[in-house]
């Protein structure tokens, strides 16, 4: 109970406080906000030392209940629950001071950080819940206050067409795992996951895999996976230290979380992990691929994002969700890292295109070596946190698939020549802008410090991870990790070879492939024409034809009608009280004679 | 006795606001005494149902008036939709404060509505049922009719004639039933009918609450009379007027001809589907904000029919959960947007842009009511929704899907409206419009409270409906025999 009021509770509590202290207190309460990730880090460790058995710490009620089916609401704190707890609690605090330098200049703080504050509460219950009622509660919560966020700067028509697009892709991932939850509630007459681990072994094949599949859709959509995961470019709109947070460490990782959790289910339907696996290596490379061709740096790392989560996804298909919530924990930690060390540059530089920068590692050294850490970590290089997350992914791959774990390895590659192409593009070279770029201030490196040294120590915690969760472990061939390591060597070796001497060069993809793979191939304007535009034509047309033109109108005929037909009867108006009365009583028979009538049989 | 007087309470208050309203004291003030005595009233009531020992509470008069038609019940059932009319009422008579043409009148009408829907939803007597559904009608045609806009003589008559010709149907229905089983009170009569005439009657019943709930395609009358309908009218027809077709529902139609309801359940099932998909892409292609959000109420509508088809306990009180929380949701998007006439006159969506600019506390109320209204979780709209997709999933299998299609286009309008109105550069037309006034923030904070209340722990309401529920669902299930 004490860790729900940490985690849940205490951060609802400030974002009201916030909110209302308003735009005079916000200097203090943007201070007093670093409390809400410290609720949760706190809660995190304190079950992380507690007693392995999670009991202890578990809360339960009845949310709703009639008739003897009841909707639980409920928390318990397991292993799993307090290492997400763990992660949200550090990269929400550095988040949190790293937004008092970067937003500082912002109108709208008391709601960018009660939000703020919101979003680390419904993280929290998503994490802890100890059923699919709760989590689906903070799991759509999540979701409002990513749209909340992505849209912070709402006069900006990009913004806020990005904040509705991140909304309802995310929801049609959700309506999938609505319908989920309900296959699991005809067949199991509950949702808490215990109960529906018990029942899954009377459950039929088909069930449990239409169960699995539809979740995954719903983790798909959240973890943007293909071809949902055409949101999460555009939520890039959205202030940077929020694209940290949510958009690379927490929220889009929650789908991989749901899996883990929810893993019972998946272990015992083998089309589920198969499709989980072809969709996250498809997911990998694409993203890898499209990364290698954006020019700003967010949607570069937005991409990226998007596939290291498809590295996830395949680890979970390989049936290995321990290295999946390694990677998960470690990916959390480099990639905010990223994103606050890209906010950092975008600060300092005043500009996202990478065409316009360049040199920067004079300007801002703490910066450039922060985000070295990153790269190094993102593309794998010993003995950073990412060479030992992605061996252990791409060794339960190559257990399960050996092509899969293949084309993961052709990815390191690519993923290696995206990052260190970027890197010797912004730091590296001549000054290509005329705008003087300046270090950032403390508040905003302090964080990038932390971060920094996580990726670069969090890899040796491997071992310990997956035993703490008690997950599974694949111990990686040593071809495997040669393969890999040959990999991340020759993308970074081309890198260097593409952009150490000439760091203002633009794309590194020849002409008709760089502006295909820009706009992700097409997807995005797919979806648009196959799916949105349809849609949009179909609701006018309901409006305008269907509703105007058939039901209404035939309702106005009617009427019409009726007032042809009355003008005939007013004939009968003579205003002669005899007829009225004699009408009256000629009526009241008939309606007597039917009621008797069909009353009577 | 009790019962009694919470449709006397604002019977007689309607009167004294006619005769001594503007005299004695402003017609608004009096009258919201009256309703905000009437809530107290009505919450003791349903503290004292909840404190007997079997949740209900009922009287029917003796003697002399045994004559009279006149039994009254409060149970799990109608103490939701009871406490909601009691909290809406105070609201919209706050919301109707700026009312200068004949507040008297107006304010005289806002009560005597409420007496006549306690009326309806206290009802254990079907004749006294059909008196009061009919009596309903009444203030609400004048308060449209009289209060509207430019279109209101065409929307009061089409609402009136659309809704008569519904229960002159649910008349016959209702004599037929009587005139076969001879009994009145709700609880005396037998369920002994023939089946063909349970389908007469159920079909009968359920077009005169069809039409009022609405269901598609009998929807029509209502984008036009909320659109010409003023706040206070179009808060309590929204609220609690379209409530009383599903209340019908579960309370007469089904538990009296059980037969006919398992017979007609994948057509009820159907036409609640469909009206979620259909409501929602209709409210997505409208430009006129407050047609949108009438469209939005077809849609919600829609997931009373898909909860009740289901014929489950959980089935019913997600219906009820729908309800009360679209009463909540939709008197408060009324409300606002009533608010936002009142400033700008119109209620365009393309004459709107950027109002978080000039009137930020408006805009993070209208935000709320949009992700309310979305079935956003921790706020109403989500438990009803999400239990009555489960119970009709067990009952209908996939065909729930085309519901959960319902729930992703929710998202549609209401984000559309959001941005429209409310993101977006400031205009200069807007820039000095005037932010809600304390007395509107004071109006708004019960519904918004409630949304939130009911969103955290919807078990208040399923601990009301429980018992009640279950027992009617054994009469609507036991339909076998």
């Amino acid at each position: 109970m004490t860790v729900v009021l940490a985690s849940v509770v205490l951060p609802v509590v400030l974002a009201v406080g916030i909110a209302l202290a308003g735009n005079r207190g916000i200097r203090v309460a943007q201070v007093l906000a670093v409390a809400g990730p410290g609720g949760a880090l706190a809660a995190g460790m304190s079950l992380l030392a507690s007693e392995r058995a999670s009991s202890a710490v578990a809360w339960r009620s009845a949310w709703l209940s009639q008739g003897g089916a009841s909707l639980p609401l409920g928390f318990a704190g397991d292993a799993l629950a307090a290492v997400m707890l763990v992660i949200v609690g550090v990269v929400a605090a550095c988040v949190v001071v790293f937004s008092w330098g970067y937003m500082a200049h912002e109108s709208g703080r008391p709601r960018y950080f009660a939000v703020l504050m919101l979003f680390v509460a419904a993280m929290s219950a998503l994490v802890l819940a100890d059923n699919l009622v709760t989590l689906f509660i903070g799991w759509e919560l999540v979701g409002a206050c990513s749209y909340l966020l992505i849209g912070f700067w709402y006069r900006k028509p990009e913004a806020t067409r990005a904040a509705i697009k991140a909304f309802m892709t995310t929801r049609v991932g959700d309506v999938a795992m609505l319908l989920g939850m309900a296959v699991l509630w005809r067949a199991a007459q509950t949702l808490s996951l215990d109960g529906i681990v018990a029942a899954l072994p009377k459950m039929p094949q088909a069930t449990v895999t239409a169960a699995a599949l539809l979740l995954f859709v719903g983790a798909a959509g959240k973890s943007a996976q293909f071809p949902l995961h055409i949101w999460l470019p555009d939520a890039m709109e959205g202030p940077t230290p929020v694209s940290a947070l949510i958009h690379a460490a927490t929220m889009v990782a929650s789908g991989v979380f749901l899996v883990a959790r929810a893993w019972p289910v998946f272990e015992a339907s083998g089309v589920a992990r198969a499709t989980m696996l072809a969709v996250g290596v498809l997911t990998a490379l694409y993203a890898a691929l499209v990364a290698l061709a954006q020019t700003d740096i967010k949607k570069m790392l937005a991409y990226s994002t998007i596939s290291q989560l498809g590295f996830m996804f395949a680890a979970l298909g390989a049936g290995a969700w321990g290295a999946a919530m390694f990677h998960l924990a470690t990916h959390a930690a480099f990639k905010a890292l990223l994103f606050l060390a890209a906010g950092s540059v975008i600060h300092g530089s005043g500009t996202q295109d990478m065409d316009e920068m360049g040199g920067l590692a004079r300007a801002m050294p703490v910066t450039a070596a922060a985000w070295t850490a990153g790269a190094l970590a993102l593309s794998g290089w010993w003995p950073f946190a990412g060479f030992f997350s992605k061996d252990a992914v791409i060794a339960a791959v190559a257990a399960a698939s050996p092509g899969a774990s293949w084309i993961l390895v052709f990815t390191s590659a690519v993923t290696a020549l995206y990052v260190w192409s970027a890197t010797f593009r912004v730091f590296l070279g001549a000054s290509r802008s005329d705008h003087a770029a300046h270090e950032s201030g403390r508040s905003m490196l302090a964080p990038l410090a932390v971060l920094a040294l996580l990726s670069a120590v969090a890899g040796w915690a491997g071992p310990a991870f997956t035993e703490r969760l008690g997950a599974p472990e694949e111990h990686a061939a040593l071809a495997t990790i040669a393969a890999a390591v040959a990999a991340v060597a020759a993308g970074t070796a081309l890198a260097y070879a593409l952009y150490r001497r000439a760091p203002e060069r633009g794309a590194s993809l020849p002409g008709g492939l760089q502006s295909a793979a820009r706009s992700g191939f097409g997807v995005d304007a797919a979806v648009h024409a196959l799916v949105v535009r349809p849609a949009v034509a179909f609701a006018q047309w309901v409006a305008r034809v269907a509703d105007e033109k058939v039901v209404d109108r035939a309702v106005e005929g009617s009427a019409a009608l009726t007032g042809r037909v009355g003008g005939m009867l007013a004939r009968l108006q003579t205003g002669e009280a005899d007829v009225y009365a004699s009408l009256v009583a000629v009526g009241f028979v008939l309606l007597t004679a039917v009621v008797v009538w069909m009353g009577g049989r | 006795m009790h019962l009694l007087w919470l449709i006397v309470l604002p019977v007689a208050g309607a009167l004294a606001v006619l005769l001594a309203g503007e005299r004695l004291a402003p017609s608004r003030t009096l009258s919201l005494v009256v309703a905000c005595a009437e809530a107290v009233l009505a919450g003791s009531a349903i503290a004292r149902m909840l404190a007997a020992s079997s949740p209900a509470l009922s009287w029917a008069p003796g003697g002399v008036l045994g004559a009279v038609p006149l039994s009254l019940g409060l149970d799990g059932l109608s103490a939701p939709l009871v406490g909601l009319t009691a909290l809406l009422t105070p609201v919209a008579v706050s919301a109707s404060w700026q009312v200068a043409d004949g507040p008297r009148a107006h304010h005289a009408l806002l009560l005597s509505l409420e007496a006549a829907v306690m009326a309806v939803f206290l009802a254990a007597d079907l004749v006294f049922f059909y008196v009061a559904w009919e009596a309903v009608l009444i203030p609400m045609y004048f308060l449209i009719g009289l209060w509207g806009h430019e279109g209101r003589r065409h929307a009061a008559a089409k609402f009136f004639l659309f809704t008569f010709l519904g229960s002159a149907l649910m008349l016959v229905g209702v004599l037929l039933l009587i005139g076969h089983t001879g009994a009145t009170v709700l609880s005396d009569v037998p369920r002994v009918l023939p089946l063909e005439l349970q389908r007469a009657v159920f079909w009968l019943l359920a077009a005169g609450m069809l039409v009022k709930l609405p269901a598609v395609p009998l929807h029509t009358w209502l984008p036009e009379a909320h659109v010409e309908a003023p706040t206070a009218g179009s808060m309590l027809l929204a609220g609690v007027l379209l409530k009383m077709g599903g209340y019908g529902l579960m309370r007469i139609a089904a538990p009296l001809t059980p037969e006919a309801f398992r017979e007609a359940a994948p057509a009820l099932f159907a036409l609640g589907a469909v009206g979620t998909v259909y409501g929602a892409l209709a409210a997505l292609a409208q430009r006129d904000v407050k047609r949108l959000v009438a469209y939005s109420s077809v849609a919600h509508m829609g997931f009373v029919l898909v909860a009740l088809s289901a014929r489950t306990p959980a089935g019913y009180a997600a219906a009820m959960l729908v309800m009360v929380s679209h009463g909540l949701v939709a008197a408060l998007a009324f409300f606002l947007v009533g608010a936002l006439y009142e400033r700008t006159h119109t209620r365009s969506l393309e004459d709107l842009a950027g109002l978080a600019g000039p009137i930020p506390r408006w805009s993070v109320l209208f935000v709320f009511t949009a992700l309310a209204s979305l079935g956003l979780p921790a706020l109403s709209g989500f438990p009803g929704e999400f239990l009555s997709l489960l119970e009709s999933f067990r009952t209908f299998g996939w065909w729930a899907a085309v519901a959960g299609v319902g729930v992703l286009l929710a998202a549609t309008y209401n984000l559309h409206a959001v941005r429209a109105a409310v993101y977006g550069d400031p205009v200069e037309r807007w820039a000095s419009l005037p932010d809600v006034s304390a007395r509107e923030v004071v109006t708004a904070a019960p519904l918004v409270a409630g949304i939130v209340v009911l969103g955290v722990w919807p078990g208040l309401i399923t601990a009301l409906s429980d018992p009640a529920v279950s027992a009617l669902i054994a009469l609507v299930q036991g339909g076998g025999k």
